[in-house]
């Protein structure tokens, strides 16, 4: 194909958004989805090391050139300020490694030589002469590796090689991704109820009217969600508005005022005013385009307003019923700060475990592997939505 | 019930949608069984609001709407068993043709084999046969029309309304299905009430006519009777084309009078009981004036200055200089001889004193 004149200049038009594109969309998800599987760090910076575990299978202690090879990578990466990209990925395979490789690199050139540097380094820490030691180092070396997503999925790898799923109390991950998943359909529903009704209120007002609650809708759209959410905090609070409220009212004693925030309750009820005008707009922007004159025709034909509503008006909301709803959950799952803000200990969700590891245990590999489990889920659901109602119907308004 | 009473009855008929202005006024109103009615009047008169009221979309301020001769106060529209055509079709987008024609039957918890043998019925009587499958989307306008009034007519209504069902189809397609409309209403023996701004269509279609006016009705009669015989001057002016002239009733002589227009006196029949002195518009058709060159042969004659002159097909279109106006119409069938008139030309008119009708003066 030749590109000349004209079609050349188009293809040069969409330079700028396929380069807009690739940088915002792509290559973040690229990064992502590497992150969650590509470690290089460890084999980096102690390939030798690595080498000479390479035939190891864990039976007894390693050769001695492994002890070698480390005595010599160790201090290295001290001097170059590369050893914690070692420390933290080995530690978090065996506790307490942290310390043995910062404290054995620290030592070990000044440690004096016992005659062989497998004795040497036994004699700096006696961790040395634990095979466990040496697995991990071991298993942290691989390249690739699938244990942040056998982490985040709450699988293990047992010592015979097969894989299985933790001990009950130690599973986090799934559970956590479970009721995410429950809450986000949660939220959905509940948006959907009270969503449907204003939406058909304000696509039936007459317009000075719809475009009042219209504003209505959109005013909370445009606060800032800090704002929003920390109104909730006044209101909900055990001295919050509402429990004062009905404390003077006598309705409940002083003593047993309702704890409606920092739990689910919390999460359930600030999500849903959060996420109410994604729910609200598109079913506005269906409705609005059904004719007042169909509800007419149908009763005209002899159905009842509920026979009316059910065959008539609902069928021609469904396109508005599905991308809000889809818009909502696939918001809900990935909700942070409202969670993070009033859901308390057990209003938690797993977007807010990502951001646990990103920003506090530092373990980008298990939070790239929690987003991309969470990616593939919503990408799932919307393959799943437009098998059954066609993405093309869907009204986003 | 009774059996005798009239299909539709209004009596006293009042209704207004906000405090200050009444949309309909003091209508009386009855339609007989079969009988084919059209509403008929200007943007706004309430023809709408009328038919809506009898289909119970509406609920009338005063008086009372009986169908056959019971009243129908607070019964709702679906209760009421009345066909009704919308302006803009209102199909069902998201079901077939089929599926609108089959909604109303199985509302009614119509079996399904008789559901499928009514619906190609009704298709077969819109001559739509086969058209079962689409979706009202593949339609063109004039079939979505068709289906329309199909489904109306599918769960066998005695009586359907339809509001302006032609209104957005063009020319052609109107006249072909006004004449469907008609074949299909005597088929069915139904009555219709039938709402349209087009007097054209009104004239063709129905049996009669009530010709609306801000609320109230003017006239309620058979097409040619409206036509020949219009009780008002704004039924005279809005059916068919009338030349009007004001002027004042000199004397009165066995239903002919003589009226004073611009200093020339006209023979006119007298409408209304008219009093000698009152003033009075006098009516006469374009296309029962006479145009001669010699004086003497005509009644009611009146020399005439030729204005302008339209040739349009079958007919001439001559504008005269007349009694004070200069836009008196004459209609002159367009065969041999009609006199090479030029405009410029002075000519005689003239016209029967029954072709001509003296009418009351009306406020506005
Ligand atoms: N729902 C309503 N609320 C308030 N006023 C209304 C309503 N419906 C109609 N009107 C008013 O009532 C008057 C009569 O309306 P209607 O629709 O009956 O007229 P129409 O004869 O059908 O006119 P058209 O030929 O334009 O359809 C109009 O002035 C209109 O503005
Ligand atoms: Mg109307």
């Amino acid at each position: 194909m030749q590109l000349r004149g004209p079609r050349a200049t188009a293809v040069a038009l969409t330079l700028p958004l396929l380069a807009f594109i690739g940088l915002s969309f792509v290559a973040p998800l690229g990064t992502l989805l590497s992150k969650s599987a590509y470690e290089p760090n460890v084999a980096n910076i102690l390939p030798r090391t690595l080498a000479a575990l390479d035939g190891w299978d864990g039976d007894g202690l390693p050769p001695e050139a492994a002890f070698a090879s480390l005595a010599e990578e160790l201090p290295k990466a001290r001097q170059e300020r590369t050893l914690v990209r070692v420390a933290g990925p080995v530690n978090r395979l065996k506790s307490g490694m942290r310390r043995v490789l910062t404290r054995t690199a620290r030592q070990v050139e000044k440690a004096e030589y016992a005659g062989s540097w497998r004795e040497t380094l036994i004699g700096i820490n006696p961790a040395w002469q634990e095979p466990d030691t040496w697995l991990a180092i071991q298993a942290a070396g691989a390249r690739f590796t699938l244990r942040h997503y056998l982490q985040a999925l709450d699988l293990e790898r047992r010592p015979d090689g097969g894989i299985g799923l933790r001990s009950e109390e130690s599973r986090i991950y799934m559970p956590l991704l479970w009721r995410t998943l429950l809450v986000s359909l949660g939220v959905t529903l509940l948006c959907l109820a009270i969503g449907y009704p204003i939406a058909h209120l304000i696509a039936t007002s007459p317009p000075k009217r719809s475009n009042l609650l219209l504003l209505m809708v959109l005013v909370p759209f445009w606060t800032s969600l800090l704002v929003r959410t920390t109104a909730w905090i006044v209101l909900l609070q055990r001295q919050g508005v509402i429990n004062s409220l009905l404390v003077a009212l006598g309705i409940t004693p002083d003593s047993e005022r309702l704890e409606m925030i920092y739990n689910m309750t919390g999460t359930f009820t600030a999500m849903t005013h959060v996420l109410l005008p994604f729910m609200v707009l598109p079913l506005y922007s269906v409705m609005r385009s059904i004719p007042p004159t169909h509800m007419a025709a149908a009763a005209s034909l002899g159905a009842n307003p509920v026979q009316g509503f059910m065959r008539v008006y609902l069928p021609q909301t469904l396109p508005g019923i599905g991308a809000g709803g889809l818009l909502v959950f696939i918001l809900a799952i990935g909700y942070y700060i409202t969670p993070a803000l009033v859901g308390g200990r057990s209003g938690q969700l797993i977007s807010n475990m990502i951001a646990y590891h990103v920003q506090t245990s530092l373990n980008w590999g298990l939070a790239a592997a929690l987003s991309s489990i969470l990616l593939v889920a919503v990408i799932g659901l919307y393959l799943i939505y437009s098998r059954l109602i066609g993405i093309d119907r869907m009204r986003l308004g | 019930m009774n059996g005798d009473a009239p299909h539709i009855e209004y009596i006293g008929v009042r209704k207004r949608y906000d405090r200050s202005n009444w949309v309909v006024s003091d209508l009386d109103l009855s339609v007989e069984r079969g009988e084919f009615l059209t509403l008929l009047g200007p943007s706004g008169s309430g023809k709408t609001t009328c038919l809506m009221m009898l289909a119970g979309f509406e609920a009338p301020s005063a008086g009372e709407i009986r169908i056959k001769g019971a009243p129908v106060d607070g019964l709702p529209p679906d209760k009421r068993g009345i066909g009704v055509v919308f302006q803009n079709y209102a199909l069902f987008p998201h079901m077939t043709v089929g599926g609108n024609l089959a909604f109303p039957l199985e509302v009614r918890g119509m079996a399904a084999t008789e559901r499928r043998e009514r619906v190609e019925r009704a298709l077969a009587l819109v001559r739509m046969e086969g058209f079962g499958d689409r979706r009202p989307g593949q339609l063109s306008g004039g079939q979505q029309q068709r289906i329309a009034i199909a489904r109306a007519l599918v769960f066998e209504p005695d009586l359907v309304l339809m509001d302006e069902p032609l209104g957005a189809l063009d020319r052609r397609l109107r006249e072909e299905l006004q004449y469907e409309i008609r074949r299909i209403q005597r088929q069915l023996g139904v009555t219709v009430v039938y709402v349209t701004h087009d007097q054209q269509e009104a004239m063709a279609m129905s049996d009669r006519v009530a010709v609306f006016r801000a609320g109230r009705i003017e006239q309620v009669a058979a097409p040619e009777v409206l036509y020949e015989e219009p009780q008002r001057a704004f039924v005279a002016s809005f059916i068919g084309e009338n030349n009007l002239l004001p002027g004042r009733i000199l004397s009165i002589n066995k239903g002919v009078c003589a009226v004073e227009v611009d200093g020339r006196q006209i023979e006119a029949a007298h409408i209304g009981g008219l009093p000698v002195g009152a003033e009075a518009l006098v009516a006469i058709r374009p296309e029962r004036v006479r145009i001669t060159r010699e004086a003497g042969q005509l009644a009611n004659e009146h020399e005439a200055q030729v204005e302008d002159i339209s040739f349009l097909g079958d007919h001439l279109r001559v504008r005269l200089s007349l009694c004070g106006t200069s836009n008196f119409i004459a209609k002159i069938p367009n065969i041999i001889g009609h006199g090479g008139i030029l405009p410029g030309d002075t000519v005689q008119v003239g016209w029967a004193a029954l072709d001509c009708r003296a009418l009351d003066v009306e406020s506005n």
